[in-house]
């Protein structure tokens, strides 16, 4: 299930220096868990969004990896330290190959 | 379709193995486990996990996890058909080791979260949510 797959992040404008600043991050996807059954009893195949990562100026906020038990629609939260004005990337990489990203910046006034 | 002996055996011998599932599914968890504590003794502290202690809807249960200073965390379902739900590994940048997040639960049971911390040493929390409804298709 790769369309209509839409990633949203919610990160604040600025920041002070050193900073610790609240991420929260929704990508639209069914994450299909392999275990459920269709109509005629065959299984539906697994599909989902195995791995997600945030990184500020290249270097690692978070790396997480996601298991068929992350709800549908996977949403984290979690906190970031702003060093200095840069660019946060939001990177999630699907069972299927496809590797969807968003990118906020972030100024540190 | 006739009843044959054959058939009556392996009908009992499905219904055993139906009966083990369960326990099945725990030692799935001690095996998830020990691969990434690798068999080490885990203490209480220095870690807390946020879950409802009542999720009405299994498919989307907001759990959070905690363990400042912690390297990475690793939460299991312990009744879910596979156990491992997600691990969060936390770089230089990360403000907190801290993380939120919605999980699916198959049915009232434990959910468990280890941390493992810059010394090699891990923690381990763990709650019981009970379910009303099951998030594991079926």
């Amino acid at each position: 299930m790769a369309e209509n797959v839409k990633p949203r992040v919610r990160v604040p404008r600025d920041a002070t220096a050193g900073e610790a600043i609240v991420i929260k991050t929704l990508i639209s996807h069914t994450m299909e868990s392999g275990q459920r059954k269709d109509g005629d009893g065959n299984t539906i195949p697994r599909s989902i969004i195995n791995r997600f990562t945030c990184e500020f100026n290249g270097e690692l906020v978070i790396d997480v990896t996601l298991e068929p038990a992350i709800s549908t629609n996977p949403y984290f939260e979690f906190q970031a330290t702003v060093p200095e004005t840069g660019t946060f990337d939001f990177t999630w990489y699907d069972d299927d190959g496809d590797v969807y990203t968003d990118s906020k910046d972030i100024t540190v006034g | 379709m006739k009843l044959t002996r054959r058939h009556t055996l392996m009908m009992a011998f499905g219904s055993v193995v139906a009966t083990m599932l369960p326990m099945r599914a725990f030692a799935a968890l001690d095996d998830e486990v020990a691969a990434f504590t690798g068999g080490a003794e885990m203490g209480s502290e220095g870690i807390t996990l946020i879950a409802p202690e009542i999720a009405e809807n299994g498919n989307t249960v907001p759990i959070e996890v905690s363990a400042p200073g912690a390297e990475a965390i690793i939460v299991f379902a312990a009744g879910n058909p596979t156990p491992a739900v997600a691990t969060f590994n936390f770089g230089p940048l990360a403000a907190a080791q801290s993380a939120a997040t919605r999980i699916r639960l198959a049915g009232t049971q434990d959910v468990v979260a280890i941390a493992r911390m810059p010394d090699g040493s891990f923690v381990e929390a763990r709650q019981e949510v009970k379910v009303t409804i099951g998030g594991c298709g079926g």
